[in-house]
C-alpha cells in the first residue's frame, strides 16, 4: 500500500444545525491515486473535496492533507492550499485580469516569484492546455471550454501534489467536454493525485484507480471502476448507474 | 437541401442605411407619431424661448460694474455688472484683499494636482509625493506667516479655493474609509462589524447640517478647557464621516455582486485576506459602482455650500456675504446665483464626464 496523502477519519459536517452533509467519512488516498466521486445532487460529494483544501470546515473527525491536520489554524491551511489545487464547475477566472494574469497572480503573490519567471512558467502550463496563443486575452472573450482549460493551468502554475475537480465539465456545451476531458486525462498520467467529481463515466472507466459513490452525505460503495460498473454491490449502486447509463 | 450540399452563405450589405445623419435624425427624432410630436413641442418652445433668453442675457445685459446702467436695465437686461464687481469677493470670500493671488495659486495648484491624478500616465508612485507638495504649497500660501506674507488664519478662508480644499480633502479621506468600511461591515469578526454597521447606521441617521453643527459647536464642549481644534478641521471631519458612511454602502453593493466563487478562487490560490481584496474583489466590486460613487464625490463637492451655517464662507457663502451686505447690488443676487451655478457646473461636469470615460476604459478590457 502506497503511502497516503489525504486521510478522512470519522468526518462530520452538517450546514445550520439540522443538514447533515457529511456523515462519518472514512477516506484515504494514495499519493497519485486518480478518484472520481460521483452519485445524486446533494449527496456530499462536493462538499466532500471542498472541505480538502478547507474551502469548507468540517465540524468532527480528523482530515490530514500532506501530512498537515487541518484545523483554523490559518498556517496549516495554507499549507494546505500550497499543495492543492482547484478546478470548479463555473471556472472562476478573475473576468478583470488577462489569461497570463490569472495564472501569474498567484506565483507572483503568494509564492513571490519574479514577473519573468512566473510568466515563463504559466506560459508552459498554457501550452500543456494547448492555449498557449489566448495568453493575452481576458477570460470572457474565450469559449467555456477555453475557459475551463485555463482555470486548469491556472492551478498547475503553483506546483501542486493533489489536483480537485469540482464538476468540471457540467458547465459546458457538449462539443467543448472533450477538450477538457482530454487535457486531464493527460493530467492523471503524469503521477499527480486527482480526485475529481464527476458524471463523465467514459473517463472515470479511463482514467480513475477508484470510484467513489457517495448518496445522503455517506460513502456507499467503492471499488475499481471496472467492478463498480460491472458489478454493483449496493441497490443505491445499481440504480444510480441506471438512471445515468440508462440514456 | 440535404446535409451534403451545405454551403455557407457569404455575408452581404444591409438593405437599408443605417448610418449618416440624415438616419440619424429620422431614427431619433422623427421615428414615430409621439417622437416626432415631442421634437415638434421642443422646437417650438426653444423657437419661443431662446430669443428672450438671449435678449436678456447677452443683447440687453450690462457687463459693466456700474449700478446706475444695472438698474435702468431692471426687468429686461440681466446684470453681470454685479459679477464684475464683486466677482473677487465672491470667489475668494473674506480672504485680505491684497493677498489674494495667494489663494488663487494655491486653488490652481490643486485643481492641477486634481486633473494630473486623473490622467493615466500619472498613475505612479511619485504622485503621492506631488499630493503632498502640492498640499504643502496650498497651506504654506493659505496660511503665510513667512517669508513676508501675512499669517491669514483659517475663520478669513473662503470661496471657491475653501470649496475645493473641503471637497478635495473630504473625498479623497472618505474614499479609503467607504472601502474599509464595506469590507468590515461583511467581515466574520463580530465586534468589526458591529463597529461598521453602528457607524454607517449612526451617520445616514442624521441630515449633514446636523453633524456640521455638533462638528461646530458640540465637540468643543466635550474637549478639556484650552485645548481647541481648528473649525476648518472638524468641519472636514464632518463631512469625511458623513460622506464616507454613505459611500461605504455603494462599495458593499459592489461587493456583493460580486459572486462568491471569486473569493473563493483566491482562496484556492492561496492568497490572504488583503492580497485577494485587493488583488481580485476591490478592482471588480469598484468597478461596478462607478456611477454610483461619483454621484457621491458630485454630491459631496455641493454639500460643501452647506458649512457656511458654521461661518465658513465657501463658494456659496461668500457670494451671500458679497451681496447680503451692500444694499445697492442686492436686487441683483440672480445673476451672482448663475454665475456661481456656472462655477459648480464646470467642476461637476467634468467628474461626471471623466466617470464616463473611467466606465468605459474599464468595461472595454472585459468585452469582446
Amino acid at each position: 500500500m502506497p503511502e497516503a496523502i489525504i486521510t478522512f477519519e470519522k468526518v462530520n459536517k452538517w450546514y445550520g444545525n439540522n443538514f447533515h452533509v457529511l456523515r462519518d467519512i472514512d477516506l484515504s488516498v494514495a499519493k497519485g491515486e486518480r478518484i472520481v466521486i460521483c452519485g445524486p445532487s446533494g449527496s456530499g460529494k462536493s462538499t466532500l473535496i471542498r472541505c480538502i483544501n478547507r474551502l469548507e470546515e468540517h465540524q468532527q473527525g480528523t482530515l490530514k492533507v500532506d501530512g498537515v491536520e487541518l484545523t483554523d489554524d490559518v498556517k496549516a491551511i495554507e499549507r494546505v492550499r500550497k499543495q492543492v489545487g482547484m478546478v470548479f464547475q463555473q471556472f472562476n477566472l478573475f473576468p478583470h485580469l488577462t489569461v497570463l494574469e490569472n495564472l501569474t497572480l498567484a506565483p507572483m503573490w503568494v509564492s513571490k516569484m519574479p514577473k519573468a519567471d512566473a510568466e515563463e512558467r504559466a506560459m508552459q502550463q498554457l501550452q500543456r492546455v494547448r492555449i498557449a496563443e489566448q495568453a493575452e486575452k481576458y477570460p470572457l472573450q474565450l469559449s467555456g471550454g477555453q475557459q475551463q482549460r485555463v482555470a486548469i493551468a491556472r492551478a498547475l502554475c503553483l506546483t501542486p501534489k493533489i489536483m480537485l475537480f469540482d464538476e468540471p465539465t457540467s458547465a459546458l456545451d457538449p462539443e467543448m467536454i472533450k477538450e477538457v476531458l482530454d487535457v486531464m486525462t493527460e493530467l492523471a498520467g503524469q503521477g499527480i493525485t486527482m480526485l475529481c467529481v464527476t458524471h463523465e463515466m467514459g473517463f472515470a472507466k479511463a482514467v480513475a484507480d477508484r470510484v467513489i459513490f457517495m448518496d445522503q452525505g455517506q460513502i456507499v460503495e467503492e471499488n475499481t471502476p471496472h467492478e463498480f460498473f460491472d458489478n454493483p454491490k449496493s441497490d443505491r449502486t445499481k440504480d444510480f448507474l441506471s438512471k445515468i447509463l440508462g440514456h | 437541401m440535404n446535409a451534403a450540399s451545405f454551403r455557407p452563405i457569404a455575408p452581404r450589405a444591409a438593405p437599408v442605411r443605417t448610418e449618416g445623419a440624415l438616419p440619424w435624425l429620422k431614427r431619433s427624432l422623427f421615428s414615430n407619431a409621439p417622437s416626432t410630436l415631442a421634437t415638434l413641442v421642443l422646437l417650438g418652445l426653444a423657437v419661443w424661448w431662446l430669443p428672450q433668453l438671449i435678449s436678456w442675457g447677452l443683447l440687453k445685459a450690462v457687463f459693466a460694474p456700474s449700478f446706475e446702467q444695472c438698474q435702468a436695465a431692471r426687468g429686461f437686461g440681466a446684470c453681470w455688472g454685479v459679477v464684475t464687481e464683486k466677482y473677487r469677493l465672491i470667489i475668494f470670500g473674506r480672504y485680505p484683499f491684497e493677498e489674494q493671488w495667494r489663494p488663487l495659486i494655491a486653488t490652481v495648484a490643486m485643481v492641477a494636482a486634481l486633473v494630473a491624478s486623473c490622467i493615466r500616465v500619472f498613475w505612479r508612485p511619485w504622485l503621492v509625493l506631488l499630493w503632498a507638495a502640492m498640499l504643502a504649497l496650498f497651506f504654506g500660501l493659505m496660511f503665510g506667516g513667512f517669508a513676508g506674507m501675512e499669517h491669514v488664519a483659517t475663520d478669513r478662508w473662503g470661496g471657491l479655493p475653501l470649496t475645493v480644499l473641503l471637497a478635495t480633502l473630504s473625498i479623497v479621506l472618505a474614499f479609503p474609509l467607504a472601502v474599509v468600511v464595506a469590507l468590515g461591515r461583511r467581515s466574520k469578526m463580530p465586534a468589526i462589524k458591529t463597529l461598521c454597521v453602528v457607524y454607517v447606521e449612526l451617520i445616514r441617521g442624521v441630515p449633514l447640517i446636523s453633524v456640521l453643527f455638533m462638528a461646530s459647536f458640540m465637540f468643543p464642549l466635550f474637549m478639556p478647557p484650552g485645548t481647541s481644534i481648528d473649525v476648518l478641521l472638524r468641519v472636514l471631519v464632518g463631512i469625511t464621516l458623513f460622506s464616507g458612511a454613505y459611500m461605504a454602502e455603494i462599495v458593499r453593493g459592489g461587493l456583493q455582486a460580486i459572486p462568491k466563487g471569486q473569493q473563493e478562487a483566491a482562496d484556492t490560490l492561496g492568497l490572504s485576506y488583503w492580497q485577494a481584496q485587493r488583488k481580485i474583489i476591490l478592482p471588480q466590486a469598484l468597478a461596478l459602482v462607478v456611477p454610483g460613487i461619483m454621484n457621491n464625490f458630485i454630491a459631496i463637492f455641493k454639500d460643501t455650500s452647506l458649512v457656511t451655517i458654521v461661518s465658513l464662507y465657501e463658494l456659496t457663502g461668500a457670494m451671500g456675504l458679497a451681496l447680503n451686505s451692500d444694499s445697492d447690488w442686492r436686487p441683483f443676487k440672480i445673476e451672482a446665483y448663475l454665475f456661481i451655478a456656472a462655477i459648480y457646473f464646470i467642476f461637476c461636469f467634468s467628474m461626471s464626464r471623466y466617470s464616463l470615460w473611467i466606465e468605459r476604459r474599464l468595461s472595454a478590457s472585459k468585452n469582446r
